[in-house]
């Protein structure tokens, strides 16, 4: 079932010769407990699309459809108690705040939507507690290592009952078994029912998508198919030389 | 994937029957490369011909009742053969660079689209050897360190096409007018033929 989709998408930035069109047309669909990847070189328009995707940027035109809501017709308050409970958003540069602790960031979102604290705080602990970070919650940024500190972001942006994940880059900055373990934490979001939109230039990460789609200059270009079954993959594969 | 020095690996830490070669041989590639048994005794036939191995029953062919040893040459075949790094000098006649760089001569196509089609299929692959990989409990060490290798060469075919790309777009910003000499690199490779 379809639980994120654009329609007709385009954003254009500037007015006259200093028009840019950062995309054009865009037509997308996450489905509930998918992983769809948006790859793309830099200046291909991704990030762009990820933050209209989650409200954070108006388009010029087309619609976001989330959930079976369209964003076109919501108020901003609506889309404000959407983008704090719905949407979970995970940066390249992890967002934490330096002067809480790895509990405090992952259970911040709650607080601001109005849970009481203690409600919230036990919410991000079973949350830390799941990804196998209960250890490291009392911790502040600055005391995690790179590859601890994106999953506490990415903690954050599944706490509470958010259905929606969106990353940009998520493993940028991590060495591969780093940016492999964010990877697994984001799929097994998904096998929980969440949709998850991942942008990122790197084919790796995006390897990890049931579905990738490419972009260039703003535009959709192609998409990849379903893989067949892993077992008639390997069965396949070459045999080898002497 | 030399066959040869794969089962002299094997035999390194004692005498083992052909089908336990086999066998071992499959799990020691994470059962990536299977191994018919005609391909094992075939191998080991040549092997103890070259007397880097010997065999129990000695002047007999290969066969299923046979032990097989290491011999002190295959040995140093084994060590030689670990710590020479295969040769990498020259770069491989890649099809896939063969292709782009042929599409660039054909008129009306677009490189672009030709190196998208490329893109799709090696991300493809990808996406298959990292399914593989999405079940942690269903495979060992051996099998994760061939679809890692297997992914990063790919990997970086995905970045050469990047690359390309990239290059192919700034070259079409930048082209030169019509009658400009060639570039310098291509006047120094063909001086040097």
């Amino acid at each position: 079932m379809t639980y994120l989709e654009l329609h007709g998408v385009s954003k254009t930035y500037g007015n006259g010769a200093g028009e840019v069109h950062a995309l054009a047309d865009v037509d997308l669909a996450v489905d509930r407990g998918s992983l769809v990847a948006v790859m793309g070189p830099s200046g291909s328009g991704k990030s762009t699309l990820l933050t209209i995707a989650g409200s954070l940027e108006e388009p010029t035109s087309g619609d976001v459809v989330i959930d079976g809501r369209s964003l076109a017709t919501m108020s901003r308050n609506d889309k404000a108690r959407l983008r704090r409970r719905t949407v979970g958003y995970v940066f390249q540069e992890f967002n934490l705040l330096a002067g809480l602790t790895a509990a405090e960031n992952v259970s911040l979102p709650l607080e601001l939507d109005g849970v009481a604290p203690k409600k919230a705080h036990l919410a991000g602990m079973a949350v830390l507690d799941g990804l196998g970070l209960a250890d490291r919650a009392s911790h502040y940024p600055d005391e995690l290592s790179g590859g601890e500190r994106q999953r506490v972001a990415i903690a954050r942006a599944i706490v509470g009952e958010r259905s929606l994940l969106l990353a940009d880059e998520p493993s940028g900055a991590l060495d591969s078994m780093n940016g492999e373990a964010v990877m697994r934490m984001i799929l097994a979001a998904c096998h929980r029912g969440v949709a998850a939109m991942v942008v990122t230039h790197d084919a790796q990460l995006a390897s990890w998508a049931d579905k990738v789609v490419f972009i260039r200059d703003g535009r959709v270009v192609d998409h990849t198919v379903p893989p067949p079954a892993p077992e008639s993959f390997l069965a396949e594969l070459p045999a080898p030389r002497r | 994937m030399s066959v040869r020095h794969a089962l002299l690996a094997l035999l390194s830490d004692g005498p083992k029957y052909g089908l336990q070669l086999r066998q071992e041989f499959e799990e020691s590639t994470g059962q990536i490369w299977p191994l018919n048994v005609g391909q094992v005794y075939t191998t080991l036939q040549r092997l103890e011909r070259d007397e880097l191995i010997e065999s129990d029953d000695r002047g007999e062919e290969a066969g299923p009742q046979n032990v097989f040893r290491i011999t002190a040459t295959g040995r140093k075949e084994l060590d030689a053969w670990l710590s020479t790094p295969p040769d990498m000098t020259s770069p491989p006649r890649d099809e896939l660079v063969i292709k782009v760089l042929a599409a660039l001569r054909v008129p009306g196509v677009s490189v672009r689209d030709v190196i998208q089609v490329h893109r799709r299929y090696v991300v493809q692959l990808m996406q298959q050897w990292t399914r593989l990989k999405e079940d942690e409990a269903a495979f060992d060490l051996t099998f994760a360190l061939v679809a890692d290798a297997e992914l990063l060469r790919l990997d970086s075919v995905v970045r050469w096409l990047d690359a390309a790309d990239g290059r192919l777009q700034r070259a079409a910003l930048d082209a030169p007018p019509a009658g400009t000499p060639g570039p310098l690199i291509r006047r120094r490779l063909v001086a040097r033929r």
